[in-house]
């Protein structure tokens, strides 16, 4: 069991992520931290796609490389995830500005009062 | 070889910056380009399926890199009819939204991506890609959830952020475990190798579990539901409308589309762990979704947990899986879209009216609005399933598919189905038709006003005074419309069930 898990590092590593960041999405009460912990368990399936395409001793995929290569499509592919990464943790921060400028707050308690007592 | 498909997803895009470009030198531009847009839009999806619903799906090769090593666009007679259904349902809401809408150029824009990320996701033969446009919809629909009133739409659209990524992340998780079985992304490839890999494979069971759970979320099955009710509920009304039309709708096409393309009926049979799976989450979500709707108070939120129901039918249909039952959702899906999307709209049109928003300050509705009420009632009757409209033939198409493959529990659960959905419209109904206005009132001032028949209306949303003046002409012809084609397309289900039969035969082989 150790042994498998010291030479998958990576993927442990990988899902150890997704763990934290489902934990600070659902645990913090704070909106900000909520959008990093969505953050953080992106990235860890940014980690798991690459670390898939990963060979060890192979060279990059490039023609003038020798062989083996490295396969060059889930980089590619998490690429764009990234992109999509990037914009999505925009519209969230968009999102985070609005709700303080309305409520004064970050805490997603706090708001759940406000809201309440309207 | 056609360049529709392709076109069909970058017209809306080029539109979309187009608004926004022209919105810069004109501020009133939006409206009228929009509308020109989705025009075009429903030109092509028409011309479109009129190619597609033939012996053979229509095949776009993008860039020149031919399946299954570029991207490929697949067009059958599901997807013509999802690309059909979206550009007529956002050609419909633009003519609500010319007067009750978010009215913003930057409004009309993302609309417009929404349709791009919609028509794409229906389109797309590459999981990888569908993923994508997923993620295109998602955005475009946080923020239109956001162009309600007030900080509460904002605060709703960050939990459908947060949990609408984790459910697309869990979708590309599941590509992930797909890809490093396989190593291929094209669907139709991805079909033939995962069967070669073999559906006993732990790596092709959790790539089904992931994408299939990351699906859930979008189209709100039960336990991952919680983002819709304050999405729908908060957003504005014509946005309520064509989220609730559209995107649920999509994401319940996208999960025919990977358990029936990707994975393939054989998959389903070989683990009867994931069918089982399937039926519970579509039985709970059809009782639950209906149990919760009853409690609501708030019709917009009624709505959406009704929404949570009618998909848990869809579900269901997917996990039966026989050709009758996928007919059926088919035809539930497109009806659905045009119920729920008119009821919305037709809630948003009595609220701008009367200030109705609750169950109770529906009393009395019919002689105060007797166009909205109507309307509402012919939409809600046609969601419970009364024949001939088209909320009864989805239904009773799925119901044959469970009977035909004996599926006893989930009959009975699709069969009950019919009696939850009345359960809560039928107390909409009976305080709509058959009490008087003057029973709402509970303060003396409500009661003064409704006996000298002003509009008896309290207890408005913050900012939201009654005004039956800025109800347009169009919003009314789209709540009539809503409700007559909410009949007329029962009529015609029959003929597009048999249309629609050489895809379903694809899809099962």
């Amino acid at each position: 069991m150790m042994e498998l898990l010291s030479t998958r590092l990576y993927y442990v590593v990988a899902f150890l992520l997704l763990g934290v960041g489902t934990y600070m999405l659902v645990g913090n009460t704070n909106l900000v931290k909520k959008v990093i912990g969505m953050n953080v368990f992106q990235t860890g399936i940014f980690l798991f796609f690459v670390v898939t395409a990963f060979v060890d001793g192979a060279s990059p995929p490039l023609l003038t490389a020798p062989a083996p290569y490295v396969s060059p499509l889930p980089h590619v592919l998490i690429l764009t995830a990234i992109v999509v990464g990037v914009s999505l943790t925009a519209v969230a921060l968009g999102l985070v500005v609005r709700i303080y400028h309305e409520y004064g707050t970050l805490d997603e308690e706090s708001i759940e009062r406000v809201i309440d007592r309207d | 070889m056609t360049d529709l498909p392709a076109l069909l997803v970058a017209a809306p895009i080029l539109a979309s910056v187009t608004v926004l470009l022209v919105g810069l030198l004109r501020r009133r531009t939006g409206w009228p380009l929009a509308v020109l847009a989705s025009v075009v839009q429903l030109a092509g999806a028409v011309a479109l399926a009129a190619l597609a619903f033939g012996d053979e799906p229509v095949r776009y090769v993008v860039g020149g890199f031919t399946a299954p090593f570029g991207i490929e666009l697949v067009v059958d007679g599901a997807s013509a009819t999802m690309v059909v259904l979206i550009a007529f349902v956002a050609l419909g809401i633009l003519g609500y939204a010319r007067r009750a809408g978010p009215r913003s150029n930057t409004f009309y824009a993302t609309y417009l991506l929404l349709v791009a990320g919609l028509t794409g996701m229906s389109l797309t033969g590459d999981v990888f890609n569908m993923y994508v446009f997923l993620e295109i919809t998602g955005l475009a629909a946080y923020a239109l959830v956001a162009t309600g009133e007030g900080g509460e739409s904002a605060l709703a659209a960050l939990k459908y952020l947060l949990v609408g990524t984790v459910g697309a992340s869990l979708f590309l998780l599941g590509i992930g475990y797909a890809f490093v079985a396989t190593g291929t992304l094209n669907m139709a490839d991805l079909a033939m190798q995962l069967e070669a890999v073999g559906y006993g494979s732990p790596l092709v069971q959790a790539a089904f579990g992931l994408l299939v759970v990351g699906l859930f979320v979008k189209v709100a099955v039960f336990p991952v539901h919680t983002w819709q009710p304050d999405a729908y509920a908060n957003a504005a009304d014509s946005v309520s409308a064509l989220i609730s039309a559209l995107v649920s709708t999509v994401a319940a096409y996208a999960l025919v589309r990977i358990v029936f393309t990707v994975f393939t009926v054989d998959f389903l049979v070989a683990n009867a762990f994931a069918r089982t799976v399937l039926v519970a989450a579509a039985a709970v979500s059809i009782v639950v979704g209906s149990v919760l709707a009853v409690t609501q108070r708030d019709l917009k939120r009624m709505l959406a947990y009704s929404s949570i129901s009618q998909f848990g039918l869809v579900v269901g249909a997917v996990a039966i899986g026989n050709g009758t039952a996928l007919t059926g959702a088919m035809i539930h899906l497109v009806g659905h879209g045009v119920m729920k999307g008119g009821l919305f709209l037709t809630c948003g049109l009595i609220a701008t009216a009367t200030g109705a928003r609750t169950v109770d300050e529906y009393e009395g509705l019919v002689e105060r609005l007797p166009v909205g009420a109507g309307a509402f009632a012919v939409l809600a009757l046609a969601m419970v399933g009364v024949p001939p409209a088209v909320g009864f033939v989805g239904k009773w198409y799925i119901a044959l598919g469970a009977v035909e493959a004996a599926a006893w529990p989930l009959a009975v659960v699709i069969l009950a189905s019919t009696l939850l959905t009345l359960a809560y419209f039928a107390r909409v109904l009976e305080r709509m038709f058959f009490r008087e206005p003057t029973t709402l009132a509970t303060d003396v001032e409500t009661s003064e006003r409704a006996a000298t028949g002003e509009v008896a209306a309290d207890g408005t949303g913050p900012g939201r005074e009654p005004d039956p003046a800025a109800v347009s002409a169009g919003m009314r012809a789209t709540v009539v419309a809503a409700a007559v084609l909410a009949v007329v397309l029962g009529l015609a289900a029959f003929e597009y069930g048999q249309l629609l039969e050489p895809t379903i035969e694809r899809l099962l082989a």
